[in-house]
């Protein structure tokens, strides 16, 4: 709760609305006990005092009454309905919106079609309806207010309870034997209260403001009973002789209102776990260097990636997803980089053209020569015009890459063009078709007018080689570019891959958690283990005799079909996590040579002809 | 005895096209499907995405209804079973462990379920026969007051295996076990189920797309294409001798150290309409023995369950 209360006073904004909100309610809170005049005795000598005048702070109404003791009893009502009114909507439209999203079908049908009957009369007159039926009074308005925004919380409940309604874990709580009913209760309530407590939290303003309209209008609350519409009601015949009588209550309603919008929206964002994981807090175009202006060491190589070290600081962790990472490609080289989940592979490859998300992501150290420049410190315009361009990427899954409301042709047209803006349009669309064709897609013309979702996994993934083709890079990095795809598809993307960096002499950076796809593909690898390179070396002396043991261990992995004999093989125990990295080798406490040594100080890199590896003891001696 | 037994299962889906024009489409995922799982055994079923395997392994556990065809549970169909009934003798254990996890209750809570609903148990057994499963499956006790998004993708596999262990079911429905996993990880949670099986009897169907896990943990595999069972045989055989062409394709697929590329590269790969299915067999357009027999005739299913069977006019 603490920790939820600071998050929310980070947003200025929001701490100031809390504060102002806070005031107001303690003031009314409050009332009864302040020393202020009774609020509802007449006294019409004194009727239309200006503040300040004759002991009323804020002056007196038509009738003499004194303002300050009636704008606070007034608010504490206004604010007593509005909240009440509030929890009512939410309560009645919760419920209705879970059971229709959860049970579905035909009561959902009845359910929603009848709310949108409600929501098809404009609500005042909806509100004037029911007070008409009722007769005027607080108690009538606050019914009518709460009566015509069920409809808000039912239709937002109802759209998330469908989604939760059909998550694996609702099916488990129905194979462990739980009823419908008690899984409505046990298992979506309690994921479905943040958001009602955020549909709440931005709607009470509003229903103030209704019930305030209401009263204005003579509906609400009736005399001499103050709240601040039926003030505002009272002050209209005076709001050009005695304006203050108006703007008293007027000023108040706009506090409040203000307080709990500017509130509402830091709780909103506070508990929106998108918000919580910085996932709307727009990365920029570039990665933060603060490496300063590095000079890389002179290479011959295409690319040369020299002490790369990438960092992501959440709240106070530091997370060292990759670590002193150094490594070449040449031209025409396939390279292969493999590593599990959280090894810092894809990192690495991000922050070779600055792609890693910043915030949270920080390079703090280290440079990446391309064409004897560091690509880390270049400016935004100049990187962007090698990005996409000289060097292109290949992510895992091709339909987020892919943008789903345009066509591929389109989408193609656009790479194009962004990076050569002299090629006309003919021009472009038949390189592009060509292109198509030579990732093997059958039929370039009809795949040209045809949106994403509408093409197989396979063919996404050719568009997406393709996409990298168009402007002839030097380089591509394929981050699990066939992870995602079946063993038969996979088995051809490969082959293009191949075959198109045959033709084109293209350096691939190839990203995997595979040796067997690695093995086909790659001329040398690098292995990653906790965000450090332990391994490096040509792919087939690699297989031959791996010199670290993680590396043989996974080699070791990689199962072999057709004999059952040869069971599948496993890695005792987990990596450590990226904010907890271990002293020594990071895979001392699954490595089955582990030495004293091991556990302490860092581990050297041995280099010798073409081959390195991090470790004391490599297996089968010195490699 | 036999555990699990399927005879002639279908399911169409049907989708109506338009608001006002009731255009029905039936969309083909399982077609006449028949095999058993006898018990203390592991029968595995592969197939790439779209072959129908999870529409099977949720129509086996009752989470759908099939559109014709049986199943019997240990020889009772599955319709005689009530809700609780059928959760003690057959369980599921999803193929994304964290999201199988309810992100607001502790482990104590999710795994409570079962032996409170299923079971009636009281809340003093049901810690103690919470932690003797746990011990099983290799989790400790302080993990029980935590929240699923403090664990680890192994982990959280083992929490399901753990919930579905506690139901005290003997069958056991795995939809992709371990794909989920690293491959570092994936034997270590294998080798805990043949260890679970054999330990307490179970009897298995597990199903995935990945061949080397099939056949690591399986006596029988069958393979799906398309909504058909092309082949079924004992896990020792099939994949060394493929005698149905797409077993042959996928075997020749799966990437494996110091192979060379298979030359598949001009193959096409695009399954077949399922609102408009083949009329003969349904790998026709992408197999290279084919006849014209293959083009026009049904293939035939394994109505008589005997191994091993293969759908092909022309096997290898």
């Amino acid at each position: 709760m603490i920790n939820f209360l600071k998050i929310v006073a980070k947003n200025r904004l929001a701490a100031f609305g809390g504060i102002l909100l806070l005031i107001i309610l303690t003031l009314s809170i409050l009332a009864p006990i302040l020393p202020l005049k009774e609020p509802n005795i007449t006294n019409t000598a004194d009727r239309f005092m200006v503040p300040f005048e004759g002991g009323h702070i804020l002056g007196t109404d038509h009738l003499g009454r004194d303002l300050l003791s009636r704008l606070l009893w007034g608010t504490q009502l206004s604010l007593a309905v509005g909240f009440a009114a509030a929890f009512i909507a939410a309560t009645f439209g919760s419920i209705l919106g879970a059971i229709a999203g959860f049970y579905g079908q035909k009561t959902d049908n009845i359910i929603m079609r009848f709310i949108d009957m409600l929501m098809a009369f404009p609500y005042i007159l909806l509100a004037l309806a029911i007070v008409a039926a009722l007769g005027p009074g607080l108690f009538n308005a606050l019914i009518a207010v709460a009566l015509v925004n069920i409809p808000f919380f039912a239709r937002n409940i109802r759209g998330v309870t469908v989604t939760l309604a059909n998550k694996e874990f609702i099916e488990a709580a129905r194979l462990s034997g739980m009823s419908n009913l008690r899984i409505l209760i046990v298992e979506i309530f309690p994921n479905l209260l943040p958001m009602i407590v955020i549909a709440m939290s931005t709607t009470v303003g509003w229903m103030i403001l209704e019930t305030a309209g209401l009263s204005f209008l003579g509906l609400g609350s009736q005399p001499p009973q103050a709240d601040l519409g039926s003030m505002l009601g009272e002050a209209r015949s005076a709001l050009i002789t005695n304006p203050h009588t108006s703007f008293v209550p007027g000023i108040m309603i706009f506090c409040i209102v203000i307080g709990i919008n500017l509130f509402g929206d830091g709780v909103r964002d506070a508990l929106d776990p998108r918000l919580k994981k910085g996932s709307l807090i727009r990365p920029l175009p570039q990665t933060i260097y603060e490496g300063g202006d590095t000079q890389p060491t002179p290479s011959t190589k295409l690319l040369s990636v020299q002490n790369l070290s990438t960092q992501f600081h959440v709240n106070q962790d530091v997370y060292q997803s990759s670590n002193d990472v150094s490594f070449e490609i040449q031209e025409g080289e396939c390279l292969g980089l493999i590593g599990e989940s959280g090894s810092g592979k894809s990192v690495t490859a991000l922050s070779v053209t600055s792609l890693v998300a910043s915030p949270p992501g920080v390079i703090k150290k280290g440079s990446v020569n391309y064409k004897n420049e560091n690509l880390l410190a270049l400016p935004y315009e100049k990187l962007r015009s090698i990005r996409g361009n000289k060097i292109s990427y290949i992510f895992q899954d091709p339909l987020t890459t892919l943008h789903p409301l345009h066509t591929i042709g389109d989408q193609l047209l656009e790479a194009l063009q962004a990076h050569d803006s002299k090629l006309s349009i003919s021009e472009s669309i038949s390189k592009s078709k060509d292109l198509l064709k030579s990732v093997q897609i059958p039929n370039p013309d009809n795949v040209w007018d045809v949106y994403p979702h509408q093409l197989s996994g396979g063919m996404r993934q050719r568009v997406c080689i393709a996409m990298a083709l168009i402007n002839n890079p030097e380089l591509i990095i394929a981050d699990e570019p066939t992870t995602a795809l079946d063993v038969t598809v996979q088995a051809q993307i490969l082959n293009i891959l191949n075959s198109l960096r045959k033709e084109r002499k293209l350096s691939i950076l190839f990203i995997s958690h595979d040796f067997g796809v690695i093995s086909q593909l790659c001329d040398r690898v690098i292995v990653m283990y906790a965000g450090s390179i332990v391994e490096e070396g040509p792919v087939k002396n690699i297989i031959q005799q791996a010199a670290h043991p993680y590396t043989s261990e996974l080699i070791k992995c990689v199962p072999q079909l057709g004999n059952k004999e040869h069971a599948l093989h496993s890695i005792p125990g987990n990596p450590p996590s990226l904010n907890q990295l271990p002293e020594g080798c990071a895979f001392a406490n699954r490595c089955q040579y582990k030495q004293d040594q091991c556990l302490k100080g860092s581990v050297p890199v041995s280099s010798k002809d073409n081959r390195s590896y991090k470790c004391f003891y490599p297996v089968g001696g010195t490699a | 005895m036999n555990a699990l037994e399927a005879i002639n299962l279908s399911k169409t889906y049907s989708d109506t096209d338009g608001f006002f024009l009731k255009n029905k489409k039936n969309i083909r995922a399982v077609n006449d499907i028949s095999f058993t799982l006898k018990e203390n055994q592991t029968l595995g079923i592969v197939g790439e995405s779209g072959c129908g395997k999870s529409t099977l392994a949720r129509m086996l556990v009752g989470l759908l209804e099939p559109s014709s065809g049986t199943i019997n549970l240990q020889n009772k169909n599955i319709q005689q079973y009530q809700r609780q009934e059928l959760g003690q003798v057959i369980q599921y254990v999803f193929q994304d462990p964290l999201s199988s996890l309810n992100p607001r209750k502790t482990i104590y809570q999710s795994l409570a379920a079962p032996l409170k609903y299923l079971h009636q148990q009281d809340n003093s057994l049901i810690k103690e026969k919470m932690l003797s499963v746990m011990g099983e499956v290799g989790l400790k006790e302080e993990f029980l007051d935590r929240y699923p998004h403090e664990f680890s993708g192994g982990q959280a596999q083992r929490i399901g295996i753990a919930r579905a262990l506690l139901a005290d079911a003997k069958i056991l429905i795995l939809d992709e076990p371990v794909s989920a996993l690293d491959v570092s990880i994936q034997s270590q949670v294998l080798n805990l189920l043949n260890d679970l099986k054999r330990k307490f009897n179970l009897s298995f169907i597990v199903i995935s797309h990945d061949l080397a896990v099939v056949e690591n943990i399986s006596d029988e595999i069958a393979v799906m294409y398309f909504g058909d069972i092309v082949e079924h045989n004992s896990s020792k055989e099939i994949f060394q001798k493929p005698r149905h062409p797409y077993t042959e394709l996928l075997v020749g697929s799966v990437p494996e150290l110091n192979k060379q590329f298979a030359d598949i590269s001009n193959k096409n790969t695009e399954l077949p309409d399922p609102a408009n299915p083949p009329l003969g067999c349904s790998f026709y357009s992408r197999c290279s023995y084919g006849s014209e027999k293959c083009q026009n005739t049904k293939t035939p299913i394994n109505s008589t369950k005997k191994l091993p069977f293969v759908s092909c006019f022309h096997p290898l």
